[in-house]
């Protein structure tokens, strides 16, 4: 043997070793079932599916979702800060919703970009990321201010609706109004309005027409405004977030309130958030989220208290009234304020996440979200293995039959094909690293069709100098000498493709384009190279007379 | 064994007859874009949301579709399969992300169905942004590919056989077009990447023949060009058509084994597989071809 071929053998044999051996962690971590990885200790489990094929979201199941931040209204310093800030508070919700390895990056100047593999509870990782978690502590009007509000509320919508003609002074009777007729038409915002203690309460059934109409107020031109700033509503109105039922009608009611638009306190104040039982009256076994203040904001808490004995203060978050209590005696510092409400315990502990973590610093939205769950990424991993099995058994039977013997080294081939694949993806240390998703299995399903064409190019060669009767040797040099070029300018516009695909590609699409990639790069290795080998060991070291083929 | 040596059919003899039966299949095509107002697009490139769930037992399409409108859902796209018991759910909706839509799409299926659980497999929501956005990606890399190739093209050979070569590609992305709109499936990210995988894979078969014709013209110096490439076509019969077959067992097999979810993905790579075969023969070499033809008349006519 040549010291040229040696060298070429020890490479075959090397790589061919080495990728096996790569390939086969993944191989042995996608075939244990749950009961098998249970018996493993967490450190092997952790080794096992480090050193194999990374799983993209729609194999493994998982959340990938596109936040965009809202940079309307922010200055321009405010707006630097905000998705780094954005970033750290949803980073901090998702640590403590305790998915492992969660990705939360910002792309661009207002695009986060969340991925969450592995996520169980998809709609409450929705909610927990996009809530703004505005928490303010604020403080109810007190009864003659709310009058006020009221018959100003009450003056506005009444001029509305007689102008729009939804109600008019005359009856069709063409008698005088009734005492309610007139109420109706005088306050008909304050008609619906029921006081079973101090403060005001709607029904159920009156609460979407009353938010339709007051959304149509201008409340800075209704309510009284501050003398500095004369946009800006003295008073601010605001629901509770459940109902209740009061006493006699059985019917269902929503609290409703009349705010000073200063809160005392902000989120801000709040150093921790914890979630306990029993504290609330109303709802004894309800879970509530007990509140520990932070120096100056339980100074400043103290103060307001102790001056407002008597008064409603509430504690709203986003906008929507979580509870409101009177307070009874001044609250020293160090006292711990509850919220509490009608929550389940999964509510509780998402208001809890989202308190200690921080307030999201704008508003954003979802523009995009993809989420897989377990059992389909399992049901396609299984499919798309299947697919490949079934594939590659036909390609085989195929080659065996129409090629013969040298059929047999292209299937050998195109095993190692697949192994460089899943070795290459597995191994390359890239930042994050590949990850294969289910078009990229169908990329290596791909391959083992299309890699069976640079072998088909030489044997067809190959036979074509046989039948122009050279010898076996001359045939398989010229034949994979001819074959080369066209190998490589067929193989080129693929690449392209590929590369395209991997450039131009997000998520599921850039898995296909890298598995499309490595596979043509793999199947010209093994066609040049490894079955050139095999040829030649066969008729130069083992002088083989007649190829099979 | 082979097949298939030592033929010698006259494919370029048959080339009227094979751009009529191009033209004709792509008119169909067209027609059907062009009453259905376009593609299809999926919601990658529409907006919209996609719920997949997947019940016990076998459930009707009319009845989802009424719980579809309980919870205010009124024009959706129900798809059936897995024995009537999973359904793919498509709709275009305006505010589905401060709804939470689908979280309420599948609470009120499970209610309407006591008994018959509805679990989620998988939701997809597009925002108008992002579907622009992804409209205009995908846009750049069809065309940046179709540059790249035509530069690569034009470097190994001449113009002329890089003009037929896009021919070809055109040709074949118009009947998988139009093919998909026949057959009602919609075009979504994964069958973009299909596309320019086909478009990858055509030209690949395509380089491979031109290759044979590039190496004849040197060989069979003399012959008519018609009769060189018909030579060339005949050689590389063999290798194309076991290159084609193989590739077309594996793909065949994601169709029919591989699930819903990659099912229109392999549909394209499918038509593309069969349709990219038969324009490497009957479409890039015959219009060569006949530039070619052209190009020998207009020079005899001048020096004639």
């Amino acid at each position: 043997m040549t010291p040229k071929m040696r060298w070429k053998v020890l490479l075959v044999f090397v790589v061919v070793i080495l990728a096996a051996w790569r390939a086969s962690y993944t191989f042995r971590f996608l075939s244990m079932s749950e009961e098998d990885l249970a018996a493993l200790s967490t450190d092997q489990v952790e080794q096992l599916e480090a050193n194999a094929i990374r799983l993209g979201l729609d194999l493994q199941g998982g959340m990938h979702m596109v936040l965009e931040v809202e940079k309307e209204g922010l200055s321009a310093d405010e707006s630097k800060d905000v998705m780094a800030r954005a970033q750290e508070v949803i980073t901090n919700r998702i640590d403590q919703f305790g998915v492992a390895e969660p990705s939360i990056q910002i792309e661009g100047d207002d695009r986060i970009i969340v991925q969450l593999p592995g996520l169980q509870d998809e709609q409450r990782a929705k909610r927990l990321i996009g809530r703004t978690a505005l928490l303010e502590f604020m403080p109810v009007a007190v009864m003659e201010d709310t009058d006020i509000v009221l018959r100003a509320i009450d003056r506005a919508l009444s001029e509305q609706m007689l102008a729009s003609g939804e109600i008019s002074m005359e009856t069709e009777t063409g008698l005088p109004l009734s005492e309610t007729e007139r109420l109706e038409r005088e306050r008909p915002f304050s008609v619906r309005l029921r006081f079973p203690g101090e403060l005001p309460f709607m029904a159920e059934s009156d609460v979407a027409w009353a938010k339709a109409k007051l959304a149509g107020l201008d409340l800075a031109e209704v309510l009284p405004t501050y003398p500095d700033d004369p946009t800006k509503p003295r008073y601010r109105l605001a629901w509770h977030a459940d109902t209740r039922v009061l006493s006699d009608d059985g019917e269902d009611y929503r609290g409703f309130y009349v705010l000073e638009n200063e809160p005392v306190m902000l989120g801000s104040s709040v150093v921790s958030a914890d979630v306990r039982p029993g504290l609330d009256q109303d709802y004894p076994n309800a879970p509530g989220i007990s509140l520990r203040l932070s120096r100056s904001g339980g100074r400043t808490f103290a103060d307001y208290t102790g001056r407002n004995i008597g008064n409603y203060v509430t504690l709203v978050l986003d906008d929507v009234v979580q509870s409101a209590a009177v307070i009874k005696s001044r609250i020293p510092a160090g006292t711990p304020a509850s919220l509490t409400g009608n929550f389940t315990d999964e509510e509780a502990s998402d208001i809890a996440i989202v308190l200690r973590a921080g307030r999201l610093p704008a508003p954003m939205t979802v523009i995009e979200e993809r989420t897989v769950g377990p059992s389909l990424g399992r049901d396609s991993i299984n499919l798309g293995v299947r697919a490949m099995l079934i594939g590659f058994l036909l390609v085989v039977l195929f080659m065996l039959i129409y090629y013969k013997a040298a059929g047999a080294i292209a299937v050998l081939a195109l095993v190692v094909n697949v192994l460089l694949i899943i070795a290459l993806m597995s191994s390359l240390p890239v930042d994050p690293r590949p990850a294969l998703t289910l078009p990229g299995l169908a990329g290596i399903i791909l391959t083992i069709g299309m890699a069976v064409d640079a072998n088909v190019l030489i044997f067809e060669r190959i036979r074509e100098e046989l039948r122009n009767q050279k010898t076996i040797r001359a045939a398989i040099r010229d034949g994979y000498e001819r074959a080369f070029l066209t190998i490589m300018d067929a193989n080129v516009t693929t690449l392209i493709a590929a590369g395209v695909l991997l450039y131009f590609g997000t998520g599921t699409i850039k898995g296909f384009g890298v598995t499309l990639s490595l596979g043509i790069i793999a199947s010209m290795f093994t066609a040049i190279v490894a079955t050139r080998v095999v040829f030649d060991l066969f008729t130069s070291h083992w002088n083989v007379k007649h190829l099979s083929i | 064994m082979e097949f298939l040596v030592g033929t010698h059919i006259n494919f370029l003899g048959h080339r009227r007859a094979a751009f009529i039966l191009s033209a004709v299949v792509i008119l169909i095509g067209l027609i059907s874009l062009a009453v259905q107002g376009g593609p299809k697009l999926g919601i990658d490139f529409a907006g919209g949301v996609l719920l997949q769930v997947k019940f016990d037992q076998a459930i009707t399409a009319e009845s989802v579709r009424e719980s579809l409108e309980a919870v205010g859902v009124e024009e959706a796209e129900i798809q059936h399969f897995g024995g009537n018991r999973e359904a793919i759910i498509r709709l275009m909706a305006e505010d589905a992300e401060a709804d939470d839509l689908a979280g309420r799409i599948l609470e009120r299926l499970n209610t309407d169905n006591p008994g018959n659980t509805a679990s989620f497999m998988r939701e997809e929501l597009v925002g108008p942004k992002i579907g622009e956005e992804l409209r205009a990606k995908a846009t750049m890399a069809i065309i940046y590919a179709l540059i790249g190739i035509l530069i690569y093209i034009s470097l190994r050979f001449e113009f002329k056989f890089a003009a037929g070569a896009v021919a070809a590609l055109v040709h074949d992305v118009l009947i998988t077009l139009g093919l998909f709109s026949l057959t009602g499936r919609a075009i979504t990210l994964p069958v973009i990447a299909a596309f320019l995988t086909i478009v990858g894979y055509s030209l690949n078969d395509t380089i491979v023949i031109y290759d044979r014709i590039r190496e004849d013209r040197r060989k069979l110096y003399g012959k008519s060009f018609v009769d060189i490439v018909n030579t060339s076509l005949n050689e590389s019969l063999s290798r194309t058509l076991v290159t084609s077959l193989t590739t077309l067992f594996v793909v065949v097999c994601l169709f029919i084994f591989g699930g819903e979810v990659i099912k229109d993905f392999a549909f394209a790579l499918m038509v593309g597989v069969i349709v990219g075969t038969y324009s490497s023969v009957y479409v890039a070499s015959p219009l060569v071809v006949e530039w070619q033809i052209k190009q020998e008349a207009r020079r005899r006519r001048r020096h004639g």
